[in-house]
């Protein structure tokens, strides 16, 4: 967002209607493809929704990219663990794009204990021509057969379909967090509160533990994995964050374990700031990679951190998501809002970083101009080609012309998950069961 | 050809042609395993002109549906009307080698090898090359991946021409951005290599390899060192020093543990490709550094190859390279922190006896032996106890006995009962060269202690392993050690221990012979009629139908017969059933 934000006109955006939202509608991931054209979404209903871009067209030259419904399928059911008395819910925690192998396009999504491989392929033909049958499907009497007939392809309607191509089930005894695919396009990892699994791709009878922080005695958890991620190009470095603030850099090539990081990165905690929420707040929710794979992101309760993978004792940079709540943790805590699990995203250039917040506001900072602004996804602005205007809580006593004040803001509304396409200024944003998508003017 | 046969045998081939599109994924499965006769009723015209290209478009099937469409195209060259016309395989193989699962573009890259022989070099030329090509530059990796497999059977039947862009061809692909087409690439260098002039092999191929060789994915180096082995076999030995050994050397000093884990898992066939004396001046430090390796993966491959890669030594220096170099390492993997090391090691280590000799084996390989007979893990063990033989053969098993005996009764009595299976399973060989004095005095009670354990299996096994016992020492021993403990059990309370009697009468009946089987065995099973178990009951008819052919006419008919009958009334429904059964066997209704 080098240019000015309020410039930003609003694309389009997908809506439900509010009077029939549900409670499965919620969105629980959205995440662009590698190329940006398509753009996934899994809900709290088990469904994934994929949008595809709009190609260009001369006669609508402002159209270009729209992004419509593509493809919608139903990758998880709610099942039982009767070994364990568990409902196992459907939601979606993560869907990760694998890159492409041909015309069709793979997803990997997860629920809390499940991943499941999708290919999403189209099919524009379809065959003809029965031995046994006519062409208005009656059966042909045996006797009447003289010749053998070969069927053959018709165009047809596009036809989308999405298929499960693999199940890797069975390996997680905690919730399933974060899924990650490594840059050698040939493994991937799952991680659970405790454990780290690594699979192959193409093998879903067996997967590698590579860490494992359950101590011996569950009474002495002190901490837990919260996410993690690969490296964007080296395919040996991979991190995970903990509850506990900090991040571990593991490289693979050590030991086939790895339980011993090689580096450790965490702030110093301010003695002064010290309270009953300062372990709470400072647990990570989100860590990734820049595009570069230089940098690492982590979003904690009140603040996004950008560390710099050659320094692991305090990040480079600290934004203040909105540092207007730490006089209201108490009542957070009470309704448990203290416990949301925001997560963060780079821009394609990793110059701007974008993470959600309260009363469907999300942020962003620019690295370079250290500017940042608060936008609104909402139901008003979202009327196609409006402009986004930045918004401002009001800390002090006195309210000034469109500012809204602390105590007002809505804590129903949270914006917990964003994505951002990788090389243009397109981002999606999910505000519980709406999905807005923005992008940049275009002239 | 079609319409004259009538419509009688029309009928079945219509019906397949319309499965190949029911939604039964079985059914689909079955005609296209049947493709050749549906082509054979089409004719070779129909099967060109209309079959082909349908299936060419198919694609969009399940898996196992395309796997088995890729098997049969490469069998298809006379349904299309022979090596004239093969080319016309090649766009449905064509399509099958770009889809998304490796299975199925591996087979249709077979069928793909397979049919190039069929084509003449001209047809090789016009319609062959040009499909590599094609897949060589797709936009895709899959299909880029398929390419790769596919430059060496075509490369010695082309022009020079051709293969001057083959090679530039194999070239980008081992530069590709996208590590699974370099992974491709490099699993086919060996084999590239192969078919190359030694001037290209030199020119080309070794570029590329030390290319690969330092790749920035792990996947990739380690695909290297699989290459460097098929290289280092078409490499005069003089060019190997300057040419292969520097990015060997490399790779045994990975930083990734899984490329040093395959260059040991490599080590003899390396062994092999660089000879001698490269063997002693480099591999032999190389592998005692990977014998000592910070990754216990690696370790274990490497303990893997002891023996191999110790018999595999020059003869001069045999014994002075093992005892100075290799036994060191060796003796401080013994007690080594990972099990897996221990027990790679224990299954390989009895080998070094043979090459050592007596007097070595005695002082120096015995207390390892000692040693891991008593380690902790119980893997260790039984790989030790299972490799017997080659001591046996050196020093005689006497000397381990002292110890082999504790380590036998432990194991014997582990709580996992896949452990006490393992042993059962030695048990035979054990007593072969412990000899019958040392078996009757030692083991003969453990073999009795499983027939009652609690675990099917290992009761299972127990019976299997008397067989052999008796197999080994013969009947006469058989009727003073084992059979009267055996029969004792019929009396007991448990109603398993009662049956696990009939098991073993079923087991030894044979091996004991007739005299034995009338005198003792009959008696009991017949007496066990009567039992009030009808599991019991069932099993005596079913042991009589074993026993049966052992015994003589006299006493099927009037002993046996009798017996039969009786349950063949049995209240029990399953008794009836196995007491008919066993009356019709033995031909006594």
């Amino acid at each position: 967002m080098e240019e000015d934000i309020d410039t930003r006109k609003i694309n389009n955006s997908f809506l439900r209607d509010h009077n029939y939202a549900t409670e499965a509608d919620i969105i629980s991931t959205v995440e662009f493809n590698s190329t940006g054209e398509l753009l996934a979404t899994g809900d709290k209903g088990g469904r994934v929704v994929v949008f595809q871009r709009e190609q260009e067209s001369k006669n609508q030259p402002h159209r270009r990219g729209e992004y419509n419904v593509y493809s919608t399928f139903q990758s998880h059911e709610p099942e039982f663990d009767y070994l364990k008395s568990l409902e196992i819910e459907e939601k979606i925690n993560k869907i990760r794009w694998l890159p492409q192998h041909n015309a069709a396009y793979f997803l990997l999504s997860t629920n809390d204990k499940t991943v499941k491989l999708w290919k999403i392929s189209e099919r524009d033909r379809r065959p003809e021509g029965y031995n046994l049958k006519d062409e208005e499907g009656r059966i042909r009497d045996p006797a009447t057969i003289t010749t053998l007939r070969v069927p053959v392809l018709r165009p047809m309607d596009l036809m989308v379909e999405a298929t499960a191509r693999r199940i890797f089930s069975n390996a997680h005894t905690y919730h399933i967090n974060s899924i990650s695919v490594n840059s050698d396009y040939e493994t991937f990892m799952s991680t659970d509160d405790l454990r780290i699994n690594l699979w192959n791709l193409e093998i879903t009878n067996k997967s590698f533990n590579i860490v494992d922080i359950k101590p011996a005695n569950m009474e002495e958890l002190t901490e837990v994995i919260t996410a993690a991620e690969f490296h964007p190009n080296q395919c040996n470095t991979f991190v995970y964050s903990s509850s506990k603030g900090s991040i571990r850099l593991c490289d693979m090539r050590a030991a086939a374990l790895c339980d011993n990081h090689s580096k450790f990165f965490e702030e110093p905690e301010d003695p002064s700031n010290r309270s009953f929420f300062s372990e709470i707040i400072s647990s990570i929710s989100d860590v990734k990679f820049s595009h570069s794979g230089r940098y690492l992101m982590t979003r904690d309760y009140l603040t996004v951190k950008v560390w710099d993978l050659n320094m692991e004792s305090k990040p480079l940079e600290t934004y203040q998501v909105h540092d207007y709540l730490r006089s209201k943790l108490c009542s957070l805590y009470e309704n448990d809002c203290i416990f949301d699990k925001f997560e963060c995203v780079w821009n394609g250039s990793d110059s701007v970083i974008m993470t959600g917040s309260y009363n469907n506001f999300f942020r962003m900072f620019d690295r370079n101009t250290k500017r940042d602004v608060t936008l609104e996804a909402s139901r008003e602005n979202s009327k196609p080609r409006a402009i986004l205007k930045p918004r401002k809580v009001c800390v002090g006593g006195k309210r000034r012309k469109d500012e809204i004040s602390v105590d007002s803001l809505d804590f129903s509304k949270k914006i917990l998950h964003t994505a951002w396409h990788p090389s243009e200024n397109i981002i999606a944003v999910a505000a519980t069961n709406n999905l807005y998508i923005f992008q940049d003017k275009v002239n | 050809m079609a319409g004259a046969d009538g419509d009688d045998s029309l009928y079945p081939i219509a019906v397949l042609i319309d499965e190949l599109r029911n939604e039964d994924v079985q059914l689909r499965l079955n005609s296209i395993k049947k493709l050749s006769t549906i082509a054979l009723a089409l004719g070779v015209e129909r099967t060109r002109t209309e079959l082909l290209p349908f299936l060419t478009d198919t694609i969009y099937d399940e898996d196992e549906v395309l796997l088995a469409l890729a098997e049969q195209l490469g069998n298809f060259t006379m349904l299309v009307g022979g090596p004239e016309y093969v080319h016309c395989l090649l766009p449905p193989l064509e399509s099958l080698a770009t889809v998304e699962e490796t299975v199925v573009r591996d087979k249709a890259v077979e069928s793909l090898r397979k049919i190039s022989h069929e084509h003449s070099p001209v047809d090789l030329e016009v319609h062959f090359e040009p499909l590599v090509k094609r897949l060589a530059s797709g936009d895709w990796f899959t299909s880029r991946t398929s390419a790769c497999g596919l430059f060496s059977v075509c490369y010695p039947r082309v022009s020079s021409t051709v293969k001057a862009e083959i090679r530039q061809h194999f070239r980008t692909l081992c530069s590709d951005d996208t590590p699974m087409v370099r992974r491709a690439a490099a699993s086919k260098l060996g084999e590239f290599a192969k078919v190359l002039e030694l001037e290209y092999v030199k020119s080309d191929i070794i570029s590329l390899f030390t290319a690969l060789a330092s790749d920035e994915q792990d996947s990739v180096r380690l695909l290297a060192v699989e290459a460097c082995v098929s290289i280092a076999t078409l490499l005069p030995q003089e060019d190997l020093e300057s040419l292969v050994m520097p990015t060997l050397r490399q790779a045994a000093e990975d930083k990734s543990w899984r490329v040093r884990y395959m260059v040991a898992d490599k080590f003899s066939e390396l062994q092999k490709a660089v000879g001698p004396e490269i063997t002693k001046n480099d591999l032999v430090p190389a592998f005692q550094n990977l014998l000592k390796d910070c990754e216990a993966e690696v370790r274990a491959a490497a303990a893997n190859k002891v023996k191999e890669f110790c018999e595999n030594l020059p003869e001069d220096s045999k014994e002075t390279i093992i005892m100075t170099h290799i036994l060191p390492c060796v003796k401080e993997l013994v007690s080594d922190t990972n099990q897996h090391v221990k027990s790679a090691l224990a299954s390989v280590i009895m080998g070094l006896s043979t090459i050592l000799g007596k007097d070595n084996t005695i002082e120096h390989l015995l207390p390892l032996f000692l040693a891991q007979l008593k380690d902790e893990c119980p893997e260790v063990r039984l790989n030790i106890i299972s490799n017997l033989d080659c001591v046996n053969e050196v020093i005689g098993i006497r000397q381990l006995s002292q110890s082999l005996l504790p380590a036998i009764v432990e194991l014997a009595e582990d709580a996992k009962w896949r452990v006490r299976l393992a042993i059962i399973e030695y048990m035979p060989l054990l007593a072969g060269q412990l000899g019958v004095e040392f078996f009757d005095e030692k083991l003969n009670s453990l073999c009795m202690a499983w027939l009652v354990d609690h675990v099917y299996a290992i009761r299972e096994a127990a019976t299997c392993n008397l067989m052999k016992l008796v197999e080994k020492f013969g009947a006469e021993w058989a009727q003073n050690t084992i059979v009267p403990k055996v029969l004792g059990m019929a009396n007991d309370p448990n109603y398993l221990h009662r049956m696990t009697t009939l098991f073993c009468i079923n087991a030894l009946s044979e091996a004991c012979g007739q005299d034995i089987t009338t005198k003792h065995m009959l008696p009991v099973v017949l007496k066990m009629s009567n039992d009030q178990v009808a599991n019991v009951r069932f099993n005596v008819a079913k042991s009589l139908q074993k026993i049966g052919p052992v015994l003589d006419s006299n006493a099927l008919q009037t002993e046996v017969k009798p017996v039969l009958e009786k349950l063949a009334t049995d209240q029990d429904m399953d008794v009836k059933y196995f007491a008919q059964e066993a009356m019709s066997v033995l031909a006594l209704a």
